[in-house]
């Protein structure tokens, strides 16, 4: 009875040892992270290549509003410029210089589209409808895409944290705590549009 | 979720086993409370749609997943209740999961009545069929001007029927899209079954001794589980209460003679809970199959 016993019990323990020292688990979540992240990316790559489409139609019906378009040029050239690999992810300085970028060009694309309000034949344009559609979709799935990257960073920073995985992680792996992604002021703002 | 542990679970056992697994998992689901649940292919929470134009729409909707497996869900709700029509979208396509988890080829279409807004929510598989633009001009189009006067049901119809004609089609004898990594909501319930074991065996000699294993064991269980916190208290009572139970049931006294040959787990318990498996269920019923979606589509106002 006893030997049954014991046996039963360490074929518990032994399983719950391996299932739960997280080797896997920790390097599972820290790919959630890196993908996570890679669709953000991309979809502020779409936003990206929306632009000059829309500063195209725009200039048509509104030639005029040259400061508006040149700074969305401008703003769209310098987050181009500024990238970041996913190994920095966990680099608050890189990810505050990367988020800047896409935030004025949220903020600018924000302008761009309050200034189209004023031109009432821009509005009736098919084209520009179209790219209006475009550009919202693709903010929203910033936002989503957003969200979901610092929930990935949240599991992933609360289990290299928690015991016993942060033994694990200080033993084996030594993973780096990842940065979330923070909404500032400009960024919060996206082009939002009204019919 | 509670199947396969009743499968796993010898008979004596499963009662206290099946609370103790409804305890843990009901936890972490209290969240979203106000996603609508899914009772058809057109929710029509806020009586919008007249019956014929809703029996025709779900008839319509009905044969598009026949015939492509594509589905596509309807949901009116009466108001936002200051919610973001974006965020309460994107919670009801995560919570409803339509569209298969192979291709996630589901949409949804989703009306607030006194918000006046409408959505589209594109699954990521339809993403390039039924584009931002192509729902833009679907909700611009058709639902916004239909909407404004006050023709509903053509509105409704009419959008089913545009959205039908964008999606048709697009998984016609592939296997091309791949398919998003789904990152079920289940957990490995593997520390809380080796806890009970533990329990139940030292329970065997005396069923206090059960309880204050299965109220050590558990609670420490379930820090393997979730976070610790509140949970992890509730854990101690509801451990003992588990372990003195399952001692009381004796799984390890006596008729244990076909017992030895694995049968307690039937690895089964690494699977547990896998989140969201294929889910068409026939004879009228409708549900989600696990498709996913990342905040496609289009948004509109009448």
């Amino acid at each position: 009875m006893a030997k049954y016993l014991a046996r039963w019990a360490l074929i518990g323990l032994a399983v719950a040892a391996l299932s739960s020292c997280g080797y896997n688990l920790l390097q599972g979540n820290e790919e959630a992270v890196f993908r996570a992240w890679a669709d953000i990316d991309s979809q502020l790559q779409r936003r990206s290549d929306l632009i000059p489409n829309l500063v195209a139609t725009v200039k048509g019906y509104a030639s005029h509003e040259r400061e508006t378009l040149e700074a969305v040029i401008a703003a769209r050239a310098r987050a181009t410029q500024v990238t970041i690999k996913a190994e920095d992810l966990g680099d608050e300085q890189a990810m505050a210089r990367y988020q800047a970028a896409q935030g004025e060009l949220s903020s600018v694309l924000g302008r761009l589209l309050a200034v189209a309000e004023a031109y009432p034949d821009l509005k009736a344009n098919q084209n520009f409808l179209d790219l209006q559609n475009q550009l919202e979709g693709t903010e929203n799935r910033i936002s989503v895409a957003r969200q979901r990257y610092n929930e990935a960073v949240q599991t992933f920073n609360f289990s290299i944290r928690s015991f016993p995985y942060s033994l694990t992680n200080n033993l084996f792996l030594h993973l780096k705590r990842k940065e979330p992604f923070r909404a500032d002021e400009a960024a919060r703002e996206a082009p939002k549009v009204e019919f | 979720m509670a199947t396969r542990l009743m499968a796993a679970a010898p008979t004596a056992g499963r009662r206290a086993a099946l609370a103790l697994a409804l305890a843990l998992s009901c936890g972490p689901m209290l969240a979203a409370l106000d996603v609508p649940p899914l009772s058809g292919r057109v929710n029509d929470y806020a009586d919008m749609i007249s019956s014929s134009a809703e029996a025709a729409m779900v008839q319509k909707l009905e044969q598009l997943e026949a015939s492509d497996s594509t589905q596509v869900a309807v949901l009116t709700v009466p108001s936002l209740e200051g919610e973001d029509l974006e965020g309460f979208s994107i919670r009801v396509a995560d919570a409803w999961k339509i569209g298969t988890a192979e291709n996630d080829n589901g949409a949804i279409l989703l009306v607030a009545r006194d918000d006046r807004a409408v959505r589209i929510e594109v699954g990521y598989g339809l993403e390039g069929r039924l584009t931002d633009l192509l729902s833009g001009r679907i909700v611009d189009q058709i639902i916004v001007p239909n909407f404004k006067a006050g023709r509903f049901d053509d509105g409704f119809l009419l959008a089913t029927d545009a959205i039908i004609g964008a999606v048709k089609g697009e998984y016609k004898g592939t296997g091309q899209l791949p398919g998003s990594t789904k990152t079920g909501s289940g957990r490995s319930l593997m520390p809380l079954a080796v806890a009970a074991v533990i329990a139940t065996a030292i329970g065997s000699r005396r069923r206090l001794l059960g309880g204050i294993a299965g109220g050590l064991l558990v609670p420490l269980a379930s820090l393997f589980m979730f976070a610790p916190g509140l949970l992890t208290l509730l854990m101690i009572p509801l451990g003992f209460g588990g372990g003195w139970l399952l001692s009381a049931m004796g799984l390890f006294r006596g008729g244990r003679g076909g017992r030895r040959g694995g049968g307690f787990w039937p690895g089964g318990f690494g699977g547990f809970g896998g989140g969201s498996a294929g889910g068409f269920s026939g004879g009228g019923g409708f549900s989600g199959g696990g498709g996913g979606f990342g905040g496609g589509g289009a948004s509109g106002r009448w």
